[in-house]
């Protein structure tokens, strides 16, 4: 019932020559057309450059809070979203301007949620670690190591429920693999048959401390032998194989009805947060990542290579996302704070929805 | 009128809004093939199938996180507590996720989940098996929580939750459960935020919700008959939201006010309730406000001593004396 396909390392994807990334020629990227390539290589530039702009934009202390960058990640968020369908969803942790952005939410309201603006997202409700965007079938956003995980299973419940052929890609880190509502939540999906993908994204640390000093076994996926569960660990840095791979599991929900657990390795080049210091890691291991391994420059190179790509369009696209990221930050600058009065609105959807209010009494409690 | 006990009153609850709705369903640990630990959901799996009648592993903040996932997307789930003590394991579910999506989008998404299952002391099942949350509950905006104490109550308060498109966290009482009380036949509701006179009266107002309203009732009847006092029940049955109104009204008429509750007196519901009588009714009061709670330990297993811990008909009569 389990099956471990083969875990290609990100150093055997490295060895390959830039113009045959593995995977580029499974049916699902075969199909791409010349834009579409561009496409993927546009939106995981895209965050890359408006998250060096939130960065900016925290040191001048414009962001509240916590700031949790996902820079190096781009080719998971951007090669799952990549293949969504009409009834696919979404569904992360607190790392999720990728997912956010791979879903098709603008900048614009994003920064503006950063900074706490009424032209947010959230109305400046979320912040940084809960981006929404339920039309677009992304669901958040959590903060709470883990607490996403029963919920990617529920939104898995409701398609099977609804009779709607889908699936829900459920995201997490590698520290969230330790936390119970993940078990429960792997074992109730395998019970129950739900269409859900799960997706470590395995940078190698939650938080300040290492995978070998939180996990006590390794691959990470292995554990979804213990649910009877589909699994798979890839190289999460080459989109191909992410595209390629997600796929196969998108599939086994969409025609099975079945769950399964997917490990990509991956890389954050920051720290855990804008307060890290990352004193738990070598610098070295960071700039072997960035020289080697870093999804945008494999993708170009690749691009470049096959002649989807020349430099002067790929740098165009550069360009532009930073001038897009740029305009973002000066939106967000120039958008308002929400009024006072926005603290008690979206608290109960019936307050919202006085007309059609049933319940009698008093809800708020400031007086 | 038919006398049912408050078990079938909220059976018939889940029954006609499972029939009314397609949305609706069931989950929760032995509510199908085993009818219900308590045997709420009795017959449900066969009326209704094991679509919408769902037994879950012993796996709250699995199959709650489930419930609260599902309704994002249009299903409503009545999710069954055996226990409210367990909802402890499933806590970041039910207030990080159900209570505060809403806000933290925005207003972009909605939670019309239901929780329900018992919430009391009494039944000598020790400490871990024996809370009573409601305040924790009321203690988080974007939540609803009821606690009613009849079985017209318990159907009319489980039929508007269920109804309802907020979270709403429904807590019955074990003891209550074989207990009848007259209850008319077909649909209606009670809507939530509507408190209850359940004894009209002239010389004190005991307040009180969940089982204490019964322990109120009885201690009325012994107040007039014994010591020619007249009191006055009031049933918040929905904590939050709360009808300010009819306890205001109330102390207004009597000038006393005694609350009573099963919950542990330090940031009880009561607290906020006296709180509030004392801001909006001082010059009302003829007396002190009186709290007459479960003693404040850990739920004690021993039987006799457990009935010294909860509220009785005594206590209530000894705080009212000393205001009357």
């Amino acid at each position: 019932m389990t099956k471990k396909a083969s875990a290609s390392s990100t150093a055997e994807t490295a060895a390959k020559p830039a113009s045959g990334l593995a995977h580029k020629d499974a049916p699902i990227n075969a199909q791409l057309t010349r834009e579409q390539r561009i496409d993927l290589f546009r939106q995981m530039v895209r965050i890359r450059r408006f998250e060096e702009r939130t960065l900016r934009v925290y040191q001048q202390g414009k962001i509240g809070g916590f700031l949790h960058l996902y820079i190096g990640q781009e080719s998971v968020a951007v090669g799952t979203v990549s293949l969504k369908g009409p009834h696919d969803h979404y569904i992360t942790a607190y790392r999720d301007h990728g997912h956010g952005l791979a879903v098709g939410m603008s900048m614009n309201e994003c920064m503006a949620e950063l900074q706490g603006k009424y032209t947010g997202c959230s109305k400046g409700k979320g912040g940084s670690m809960h981006y929404f965007a339920p039309d677009k079938n992304f669901w958040g956003g959590h903060g709470i190591v883990g607490g996403q995980t029963p919920l990617g299973a529920g939104l898995a419940f409701g398609l099977k429920y609804k009779g709607l052929k889908g699936s829900c890609l459920c995201f997490l880190g590698d520290g969230a693999v330790n936390q119970g509502a993940f078990a429960e939540a792997l074992n109730l999906a395998s019970l129950w048959s739900l269409p859900v993908v799960f997706v470590i994204e395995n940078n190698g640390y939650s938080m300040g401390t290492s995978l070998a000093r939180s996990s006590a076994a390794t691959p990470l996926a292995k554990r979804a032998d213990g649910y009877a569960m589909d699994w798979e660990v890839l190289n999460g840095a080459n989109i191909y194989e992410v595209r390629a791979r997600t796929w196969e599991a998108m599939k086994r929900a969409h025609d099975s009805c079945r769950p399964s657990l997917l490990e990509m390795d991956t890389y954050r080049y920051r720290g855990h947060s804008m307060s890290d210091p990352e004193k738990y890691r070598d610098k070295a291991e960071v700039e072997e990542y960035k020289a080697k391994h870093d999804p945008l420059n494999l993708l170009r190179a690749d691009l470049l290579a096959d002649g989807t790509l020349d430099e002067a369009t790929a740098d165009k696209i550069d360009e532009a996302a930073k001038a897009e990221a740029d305009a973002s930050a000066k939106f967000a600058d120039e958008s308002p704070f929400p009024p006072a009065e926005e603290i008690f609105k979206d608290v109960y959807w019936e307050t919202d929805n006085p007309d059609k209010r049933t319940s009698q009494g008093k809800l708020f409690f400031n007086d | 009128m038919p006398l049912i006990t408050y078990r079938q009153a909220l059976n018939d609850a889940l029954a006609e809004e499972l029939t009314r709705d397609e949305n609706v369903i069931i989950m929760g640990e032995e509510v199908a093939q085993f009818n219900g630990a308590y045997k709420v959901t009795e017959g449900l799996l066969e009326k209704f199938g094991p679509k919408r009648i769902i037994d879950t592993p012993i796996s709250e903040a699995g199959f709650i996180g489930i419930g609260i996932g599902a309704s994002l997307l249009g299903v409503r789930p009545v999710m069954e507590l055996m226990f409210w003590s367990f909802a402890y394991v499933a806590f970041d579910q039910m207030i990080n996720n159900a209570a505060n999506v809403r806000y933290m989008s925005g207003g972009l998404m909605h939670c019309p989940i239901v929780i329900r299952g018992p919430a009391n002391g009494g039944t000598a099942v020790g400490a871990t098996h024996s809370h009573t949350p409601e305040n924790f509950i009321a203690n988080t905006p974007g939540l609803k929580v009821v606690c009613p104490a009849t079985a017209y109550d318990a159907k009319g308060l489980m039929k508007a939750a269920i109804r309802d498109n907020d979270p709403v966290y429904v807590m019955e009482n074990t003891i209550l459960y074989n207990e009848k009380w007259e209850v008319p036949e077909g649909d209606y509701v009670v809507p939530l935020g509507k408190a209850d006179i359940k004894r009209e009266g002239k010389d004190v107002s005991i307040i009180a919700h969940g089982r204490a309203v019964i322990t109120a009732l009885k201690a009325a009847e012994i107040l007039k008959a014994e010591h020619g006092i007249d009191a006055e029940v009031v049933d918040l049955r929905s904590i939050r939201p709360l009808d300010e109104e009819t306890i205001l009204a109330s102390v207004r008429k009597t000038h006393r006010a005694v609350l009573v509750e099963e919950n542990k007196p330090f940031c009880g519901v009561d607290a906020q309730i006296a709180y509030m009588i004392q801001d909006k009714a001082f010059d009302d009061l003829d007396a002190p406000i009186r709290r007459v709670s479960a003693l404040d330990a850990p739920q004690v297993y021993s039987m006799p001593l457990e009935k010294l811990q909860l509220p009785d008909a005594h206590r209530v009569i000894a705080a009212v004396k000393t205001i009357c």
